[in-house]
């Protein structure tokens, strides 16, 4: 009866079942569900970790650790300009709110160009998975080939857990792209995937890896080409929702992978 | 959007306008900080399980943090609060159960 009458006669004081409009409880449930991805990623890690005791490696030398936590910086600074670009949209400045959206963009390819270098240096250094193209000219007495015939229990949660995290942070700057440039976003995207597939030699993972840039772009054009809009301050905050959590997950990679894996001499 | 989901976000763009810019910065300095102590006690060296319970503590400090103030969800009505956080940590719990207990079971019996 008093669903009915709700219904019926719709108002714009209408009480909402969790006080919110619907795309940002679409976008909670969303993040829920990717909560237990990562988080079963997390367990899968863990597990290898407690059933090898001490047998588990500990290749991240002082250096690999200063490189995680500037990448750890730069994901919480792009989470606090993030969080100003929701606050210049809700205000209405639109010059701000591209600004704040361009600099998380800025922070987050950051966190991926430091990333990509990271993995390149492990994988040079033997840290590698049998899906990966062999690097040429590499001994196989490097630093981490061990490790990656004794415990591959180690690279496959390693690269599974920070990749996806990896393509996540990229889908995410591609996401702000779209909301902050719109269509003017495609033809950088394109230009980006060119970059990223032409500066990779070819047995690096991140030559075929950079086709994700020419999904995406095609994906993004056909999203803008059949709705187009101008996005607004509910957009701007569900889009900063997923970038925040992206975030979020990174605060339990980082100590759980690196900083409980550090090799400090 | 229809009438309804329009006045549901300028309500809630409302909420936000009255949030000031310091109290981000705190929370931003607070994150930068905690990452800070973690980094700090790797360089110390301490016992592996005391080092996890210290770290996977600020881990969870941190996503709280973030959660309530950056993802806003400290302003959304309890409802949608209790919804969300209860049924993500009875999942990692359910995980915890079923995980854990195994992984424990191969050190201390060994893989026949």
């Amino acid at each position: 009866m008093a669903d009915s009458a709700v219904h019926d006669v719709p108002s714009i004081y209408e009480p909402s079942l969790f006080g919110t409009y619907s795309k940002k409880i679409g976008m909670w449930l969303f993040l829920l569900s990717d909560s237990l991805t990562f988080g079963a990623l997390l367990y899968a890690y863990s597990y290898g970790r407690i059933s090898l005791g001490k047998d588990w490696p500990t290749p991240f030398h002082s250096e690999s650790i200063v490189n995680a936590t500037i990448m750890t910086a730069f994901l919480l600074t792009s989470s606090l300009t993030m969080v100003l670009a929701v606050r210049a949209s809700v205000h209405g400045d639109a010059k701000n709110q591209r600004l704040w959206l361009l600099a998380t963009m800025l922070c987050g390819t950051g966190f991926i160009v430091l990333h990509g270098r990271e993995w390149t240096k492990l994988i040079a250094e033997g840290l590698t998975l049998s899906m990966f193209p062999a690097v040429p000219g590499q001994e196989a007495a490097s630093e981490f080939a061990s490790v990656s015939k004794g415990v591959p229990q180690f690279a496959s949660t390693f690269f599974t857990l920070t990749g996806m995290h990896m393509l996540h942070v990229t889908l995410g700057v591609i996401y702000l792209g779209v909301v902050a440039l719109r269509r003017k976003f495609i033809p950088i995207l394109l230009g980006l995937w060119l970059v990223a597939w032409l500066a990779t030699p070819v047995y690096s993972p991140f030559h075929y890896g950079a086709h994700v840039l020419l999904i995406a772009a095609i994906v993004c054009g056909i999203i803008l080409w059949l709705k187009p809009k101008v996005y607004d301050s509910s957009d701007v905050e569900v889009a900063g929702l997923y970038w925040h959590f992206v975030d979020l997950v990174w605060m339990f990679i980082f100590p759980l992978v690196y900083l409980m894996s550090a090799k400090i001499l | 959007m229809d009438t309804v989901q329009i006045a549901l976000a300028e309500r809630a763009a409302e909420e936000q306008r009255h949030h000031g810019k310091a109290l981000f910065f705190w929370v931003w300095g607070a994150l930068l900080a905690m990452t800070a102590i973690e980094v700090y006690l790797t360089y110390e060296r301490m016992q592996p399980t005391k080092m996890l319970t210290i770290l996977l503590g600020l881990s969870f400090l941190k996503a709280a943090l973030i959660i309530g103030y950056f993802m806003h969800l400290k302003y959304e009505v309890s409802r949608m609060k209790w919804l969300t956080m209860c049924s993500v940590i009875a999942c990692l719990i359910l995980m915890t159960i079923f995980f854990f207990p195994d992984a424990r079971r191969i050190v201390e019996l060994g893989v026949k």
